[in-house]
């Protein structure tokens, strides 16, 4: 199982005007797998994220999504259609729907696999009722299952910022996907709340059974978590291969620590 | 599902408190046709801001288009009770005033709401004002003389109860999956497309709902004051309905009913001081924006269910 392809990128370029953001880089991503995406700040990585999940549209390039149906080619759709697909993602800047509660918060990630007509809701028929018990309860059992009931009913902007990227990634497990982006989930976090983050990881990938591909700069996080790695420096890819092969490899010593 | 039953039945019982109210009143010979002028532009302004507010609070859409599609519906009935003077008559053109409301909004809509904040509010004020200006030169809408003597079809009672409804039938799409994607579209466009929620789907969804809304206020205006003009519906009207939105609070059902109503009562109180009115109402607005910028009541909302669970929790703890 954990060799079948999920997602593959074959040679993405991205261009912002003159700058060439993603050159020429070809990632895949296999089932169940998880994988770190690192390299110096301005490398592309977010950038990478972004072309991935439809939120910038890619110069050149073709990535393929392996679902149930046959293999779906993601260029030119947009991020709402990506996320039906079975892609998901957090925010280096993390974007929680702020006003809300913790609950909506989770229930929105929830809107597609619901349906009710707008009749239905704007009359109340009872079909009404059910879908919102099951969207409630589904998001409760959810929150449950990261300690999250507690602040269920409070806005998210008035959680601390270790419980927001831990929201963050719950909502984006709320639209049920097969493969996660996480996008620096400790950036800003103390030793503490990483290792909680550490095991959150593992916990997601054991219990939900999806590919989590995650941006680090914590090496105690990502040495530690990941079992493939992808290097990129200058919007190229430099290395990839397992956490121990790349501590070795001297082009990316080069890349962090420069010199000769 | 009791707590819903219980919090759906206090509402009823609020709606024909008021009723009766009001018709006691009526009985009693203490609404003169001054007030009851009072109560129903209140009440047809309570319907277009409530649209209005699903808008701007809700979807986080900044329209200034509002007065257009309300002129859509004044004139829908304006033209239409003329040969059909009975009320299936202006309930029928109520509902072809909301159809049209509906694909003008479709057709200003998908072009415009790819714009934010300031340039969407301009897209939206310059639609309006096509809108007036095709009835200004239109033969149908009788030009800028507008319409007159038109059938008395609209009482209070009738614009209480479409007051009631549309306010029921918005608050029920703001609590529901529908209503939630709105918000979050609100709250984060980014975040909410990564969350597979159509954002361009869901910003269209209400606009169309709110122009709706707005036809029907336009209607029973109507049908209540029996003259409209191209005039009527400027970008002044706009603004209005747009004042009352931004001092209940952005994002509160609540505060627009009760910015709708202090408005329309100052507004009644200060006819009786002549021109400086016009300086006393500027001053009471800019007072509540420098001590309550949030509106009055910013997006807080009353709630009966959150009532009866304070009370009992409170009778909880008593025990």
């Amino acid at each position: 199982m954990s060799n079948s392809p999920l997602l593959e990128a074959q040679a993405l370029v991205k261009n912002f005007g003159g700058l060439t953001a993603v050159a020429n880089v070809s990632v895949h991503f296999d089932q169940n797998e998880l994988i770190g995406l690192i390299g110096p700040n301005g490398a592309g990585k977010t950038t990478l994220f972004n072309l991935l999940t439809g939120e910038t549209p890619v110069s050149s390039g073709t990535i393929s999504f392996y679902t149930d149906h046959g293999v779906q080619p993601l260029n030119g759709k947009q991020p709402a259609q990506i996320a039906k697909i079975g892609i998901s993602r957090t925010f280096q800047n993390i974007r929680l729907f702020k006003e809300l509660s913790v609950l909506d918060n989770v229930r929105i990630a929830m809107t597609n696999h619901y349906h009710e007509g707008f009749l239905t809701s704007i009359l109340r028929l009872p079909k009404y009722y059910q879908t919102e018990a099951a969207m409630t309860k589904a998001a409760q059992e959810l929150l449950a299952i990261f300690d999250l009931t507690a602040v269920a009913d409070l806005p998210a902007k008035s959680l601390p910022y270790g419980i927001q990227r831990r929201l963050e990634i719950v909502r984006a497990l709320a639209t049920k996907p097969k493969l996660l982006f996480l996008d620096e989930p400790a950036a800003g976090m103390n030793p503490e709340e990483t290792a909680d983050l550490t095991r959150l990881i593992r916990k997601i990938q054991r219990e939900f059974h999806i590919t989590i591909v995650l941006i680090e700069h914590d090496m105690s996080l990502v040495m530690n978590v990941v079992e493939r790695l992808y290097v990129l420096e200058h919007g190229a890819l430099l290395a990839t291969g397992t956490p121990q092969e790349i501590q070795k490899n001297p082009a990316v010593i080069k890349a962090y620590l420069g010199g000769e | 599902m009791k707590a819903n039953l219980k919090s759906n039945l206090a509402w009823l019982g609020v709606m024909v408190l008021g009723f009766v109210v009001i018709d006691a009143c009526e009985f009693a010979g203490l609404i003169n046709t001054f007030i009851e002028n009072m109560l129903v532009t209140i009440g047809i302004n309570v319907i277009l801001a409530v649209g209005l507010n699903l808008i701007i609070g809700f979807a986080g859409q900044f329209s200034l288009g509002h007065a257009g599609f309300m002129a859509i519906g004044a004139y829908a009935t304006g033209i239409m009770t003329q040969t059909m003077a009975t009320p299936a008559g202006f309930y029928l053109s109520m509902v072809v005033g909301m159809v049209i409301a509906v694909i003008a909004a479709v057709i200003v809509g998908i072009p415009t709401l790819r714009l934010r904040g300031d340039y969407l509010a301009i897209a939206t004020m310059g639609a309006a004002e096509i809108i007036r200006i095709l009835i200004n030169n239109l033969k149908i809408t009788n030009g800028a003389a507008g319409l007159f003597n038109i059938p008395a079809l609209a009482s209070w009672v009738t614009v209480y109860v479409l007051m009631c409804l549309t306010t029921i039938v918005t608050v029920n799409f703001i609590h529901s999956r529908g209503g939630r994607a709105v918000m979050a579209v609100r709250e984060d466009e980014i975040a909410a497309g990564a969350m597979g929620i159509n954002t361009t789907r869901w910003k269209l969804a209400a606009f169309i709902f709110g122009a709706a809304t707005a036809a029907i206020g336009g209607s029973l205006h109507a049908a209540y004051i029996q003259t409209i003009a191209p005039g009527d519906f400027n970008i002044m009207a706009s603004i209005a309905i747009l004042i009352i939105v931004v001092l209940g609070g952005v994002g509160s059902v609540t505060g627009t009913f009760v910015a709708a109503l202090v408005l329309g009562a100052l507004d009644t109180i200060l006819q009786n001081f002549g021109t400086v009115r016009m300086i006393i109402y500027s001053l009471a607005l800019i007072l509540i924006m420098i001590f309550k910028p949030a509106g009055l009541l910013g997006s807080w909302e009353f709630s009966f269910k959150r009532l009866f669970n304070r009370k009992v929790k409170g009778v909880a703890e008593h025990e």
